[in-house]
C-alpha cells in the first residue's frame, strides 16, 4: 500500500537535518535505512508528515578505531559492518551485522537507525549491551554523548529528545581475555528473532571467569540484562554445571510475549539454550579460538 | 532544501539510461520503475520487505524496490532485470536459471536473478551457505529452491569465463 503524503526535505549536514526536525515538530521523521519506517509507513501504521533524508549527508557511514574505541557512523549499513575489518575485530559485531534480516535489508538499514527505533526485536541493542557502548547524539542542544544503557528507555522509545538524532556510535575495544557472541534464532532470514542472546565474557586467572554480560533480545520490552545470570557466573570456572545455572538464571530473566513467533514457554526454553550456546562460543573465543555464530534459520540454512 | 518539496526532481540512471522525472516524494522505487518508466520485470510481490521479486541493484547492491522511496535513488545507478541481457545474450545467471529449471511459474525469478548477480559480484565462488544466505531475502512458492540453488552453481561455474562485456552488470 502507499503510505500517506508527505513532505520531503533533504538537508546537507546532520545540523541542518537537527534544525529542519525541530522547527516541523514531532510529526516529522528523519529517514535513515528506511528497512523499518518504510514498511510502517506502507501500513500507514506511521503516517509523519514530514520526512527528513539522511541518506545525502555526506561522511555518516564510517567504522575506525581511534583511541581503543570502534566508532561507527549512524549511517552505516549494516553491509558496510559485516564487511568491515575493523569491526570484525570484535567478532559479536560481525555475528550480528552479517545475519540481520537478508541481503536486501541489510544493504539498506543502518546501525543509527536501528538503534533509534530501539524494537524490541531489533538485534544491535542486545549486542552493542555486552559491550562499552555510548550513542553519540546531535540535536537542538548541540552534541551529547549517552551510555547505551540509559538510551534505550522502553520500547520504541529513547533518550533522544525531538530534533536529536544518532551521529555516531561507539564502541570501546574489549581486552584480549575478551570474547563475545551473539546467536539469534529466527525462523528464516526477513523476519524477526524469536529470540536471542548476546553473552560478553572476559576470562580471568586460571581460565575462571572474571566478568560476564547476558543480555536477552526480542524477549521483553528492551533487550534484557540478565544479572543474576551473569552473577552465576562471575568467579566461576566455566564449567556444564555453572552454564547450565547462568542458562536458568537467564531463562527466568526472560519475559517474552506469545505471538506468532512461538509461546512465552518456548522462548523462555529456546533463551536458556541459546545462552547456553552464546556462552560456550564467547569463552572459546576469549580463548583466541575462531569459531562461527550469529543468526541461525528454523528452515533453509 | 530547507522549505522541503512536495514533489521531488530526481535524477536516476536505469540499465545505463538515464531519467529525470520529477516524482511525488510517497513513490516507491519499485512503482517508479514499473510505472514511471515502464520496465515491468520487476515485480511486486508480497510489498511488505518479505519476499524479494521486487529486487533491483542499487550502486550494485540488492535492495527490496518496494522498500525505498524513488528519490532515494536520486544520483544513483539503478540495475533491474531488463539490464542484464544484451541484445540476445542472456547474462549467465538467465541462462543458468533457463537450463536448470530454476524457475516455475517465474513470478519471482526477476528477483532471484537481481540476488544472484550480485552474490557473484562479491562472491565469484560462493559456497553452499553463502549462496544460501545470498537468495534467504527471496521467496519462490514453487520450485521447492533446489534447481535455483542447482541454477546459481551452474551460474557461479560459467561466470569464471564471464564475457567482458557481463562484467560491467553490478
Amino acid at each position: 500500500m502507499y503510505p500517506s503524503a508527505f513532505r520531503y526535505y533533504r538537508p546537507a549536514t546532520l545540523v541542518e537535518a537537527s534544525e529542519i526536525l525541530t522547527e516541523l515538530g514531532e510529526d516529522a521523521k528523519a529517514l535513515a535505512g528506511g528497512q523499518s519506517l518504510i514498511p510502517l509507513m506502507k501500513l500507514r501504521l506511521s503516517a509523519p508528515s514530514s520526512l527528513v533524508d539522511l541518506n545525502f549527508i555526506p561522511g555518516l557511514a564510517y567504522i575506525e578505531r581511534r583511541n581503543g574505541s570502534l566508532y561507527l557512523g549512524a549511517m552505516a549499513r549494516h553491509t558496510d559492518i559485516e564487511n568491515s575489518a575493523e569491526a570484525a575485530k570484535i567478532p559479536i559485531l560481525h555475528d550480528c551485522a552479517a545475519g540481520i534480516a537478508d541481503v536486501q535489508v541489510r544493504n539498506r538499514g543502518t546501525i543509527g537507525g536501528s538503534v533509534a527505533e530501539a524494537d524490541p526485536s531489533g538485534d544491535w541493542g542486545a549486542v552493542l549491551l555486552t559491550l562499552d557502548s555510548d550513542v553519540h547524539a546531535i540535536g537542538p542542544g548541540g552534541s551529547r554523548t549517552i551510555p547505551l544503557a540509559d538510551f534505550f528507555r522502553d520500547a520504541y522509545t529513547t533518550a533522544l529528545v525531538p530534533g536529536e538524532m544518532v551521529k555516531q556510535i561507539s564502541v570501546m575495544a574489549p581486552p584480549k581475555n575478551h570474547g563475545g557472541a551473539f546467536i539469534a534464532f529466527k525462523r528464516c532470514a526477513p523476519v524477526y528473532a524469536s529470540a536471542s542472546a548476546a553473552v560478553g565474557i572476559t576470562l580471568g586467572e586460571k581460565d575462571t571467569c572474571k566478568d560476564a554480560r547476558i543480555v536477552l533480545g526480542c524477549v521483553g520490552l528492551m533487550a534484557i540484562r540478565a544479572g543474576e545470570a551473569e552473577e552465576a557466573l562471575r568467579g566461576q570456572k566455566l564449567t556444564p554445571k555453572t552454564i547450565e545455572a547462568a542458562a536458568e538464571a537467564a531463562m527466568a530473566a526472560a519475559d517474552p510475549q506469545p505471538d506468532m513467533r512461538g509461546s512465552a514457554e518456548y522462548k523462555r526454553v529456546l533463551v536458556r539454550a541459546l545462552v547456553k550456546r552464546a556462552i560456550d562460543i564467547a569463552a572459546r573465543r576469549a580463548r583466541g579460538e575462531h569459531v562461527e555464530a550469529g543468526h541461525e534459520y528454523a528452515g533453509r540454512i | 532544501m530547507r522549505e522541503g518539496f512536495n514533489r521531488v526532481p530526481i535524477h536516476v540512471r536505469v540499465n545505463g539510461k538515464d531519467y529525470e522525472r520529477t516524482v511525488e516524494p510517497r513513490m516507491l522505487l519499485v512503482e517508479f520503475i514499473r510505472e514511471e518508466l515502464d520496465l515491468t520485470g520487476t515485480h511486486i510481490g508480497c510489498d511488505t520487505t518479505y519476499c524479494g521479486a521486487c529486487t533491483v541493484l542499487l550502486n550494485g547492491a540488492a535492495v527490496k524496490s518496494c522498500t525505498m522511496f524513488a528519490f532515494q535513488a536520486h544520483e544513483g545507478e539503478v540495475t533491474t532485470v531488463e539490464g542484464l541481457a544484451k541484445g540476445d545474450q542472456l547474462h549467465p545467471a538467465q541462462k543458468a536459471f533457463a537450463e536448470n529449471h530454476g524457475l516455475q511459474c517465474g513470478y519471482c525469478t526477476p528477483g532471484f536473478l537481481m540476488s544472484t548477480v550480485q552474490l557473484l559480484a562479491s562472491h565469484p565462488h560462493p559456497t553452499e551457505k553463502e549462496i544460501r544466505k545470498g537468495i534467504a531475502g527471496n521467496t519462490c512458492r514453487c520450485t521447492g529452491y533446489q534447481n535455483i540453488l542447482k541454477a546459481i552453481r551452474a551460474a557461479a561455474e560459467a561466470t569464471e569465463d564471464i564475457s567482458a562485456e557481463f562484467q560491467g552488470i553490478r
